[in-house]
């Protein structure tokens, strides 16, 4: 998507859904913790690395979008500063 | 970063005064404030990913520990009358269990803590059961099976071998609901 065409108020969308989205992952990583934890207090150890597992693709998954968030304010910043006081640009 | 203009040519009473006099961009600090907390976010990942490790790592420590599970004498068999009940430490001096004579042959013995949020259990051997005082537990005294309350998996089981007069603790079960 070429950030050039994207205006501020969809930036700030793509940012909210970027949001609720890692929300939504966070919320999982705790539903796993606390059913890691109750499996591993009744020594009922099959879960407990592939649970591991998944809550690492979901920190990495979080960590993908947050750089993608980061990248784009980047980018919508140099484009800012490249354009003149009279606000078109269309960031 | 652009600004969001301030109307002057509304009146008064359409536009709160304070703006003339603070136009500060609400849109631009809420999204700063959303890509903040979404940074937050991923700290609390980081944490919960791990968590999610670590016990993993205990997990691994735990069976090592009990790949070699301790031998001890419990109690005599005479010293123990039928519908008795006596506390003993098994595997360690700090797990308490309780063995429970049923019978004149049939001896049991469970770790006491429940299996809900691990308060001690206290044994009624004349009604069959075990209860949990907290959050009223109970167990069926003959496989330690949960039969009423918040508890959804079974007494840790302690094996038992009777030689002579003697009882000895010799492993620990874990059955699963």
């Amino acid at each position: 998507m070429n950030v050039k065409l994207l205006t501020r108020e969809q930036r700030h969308t793509i940012a909210t859904g970027i949001f609720g989205f890692v929300l939504l992952l966070v919320l999982m990583q705790l539903w796993l913790l606390m059913a890691t934890m109750n499996a591993f207090l009744a020594q009922a150890y099959a879960i407990v690395w592939p649970a591991a597992f998944a809550s690492i693709a979901c920190l990495f998954l979080n960590l993908g979008l947050f750089r993608y968030l980061r990248d784009l304010d980047r980018q919508a910043e140099t484009l800012e500063s490249q354009t003149d006081d009279s606000g078109t640009g269309g960031i | 970063m652009t600004m969001e203009p301030v109307n002057k040519t509304q009146p008064l009473s359409v536009r709160t005064r304070w703006r003339d006099d603070f136009p500060i961009d609400d849109a631009w600090y809420r999204y700063l404030s959303r890509r903040e907390f979404t940074k937050f976010l991923l700290l609390i990942s980081g944490a919960f990913a791990t968590g999610q490790v670590w016990i993993g790592f205990l997990k691994e420590r735990r069976k090592a520990d009990r790949s070699v599970e301790p031998e001890i004498r419990i109690a005599r068999v005479s010293e123990i009358p039928v519908g008795a009940a006596r506390e003993f430490f098994y595997p360690t001096a700090h797990e308490r269990c309780l063995l429970i004579r049923l019978s004149e042959e049939r001896f049991v013995a469970y770790s006491d803590k429940c299996t809900h949020l691990m308060c001690p259990v206290v044994p009624q051997v004349e009604e069959g059961r075990l209860f949990c005082p907290c959050h009223k537990g109970v167990f069926e005294i003959e496989h330690g099976r949960p039969v009423q309350g918040p508890p959804n998996r079974p007494l840790a089981r302690i094996n038992l071998e009777i030689r002579g007069d003697m009882i000895f603790a010799t492993g620990m079960e874990y059955p699963q609901a």
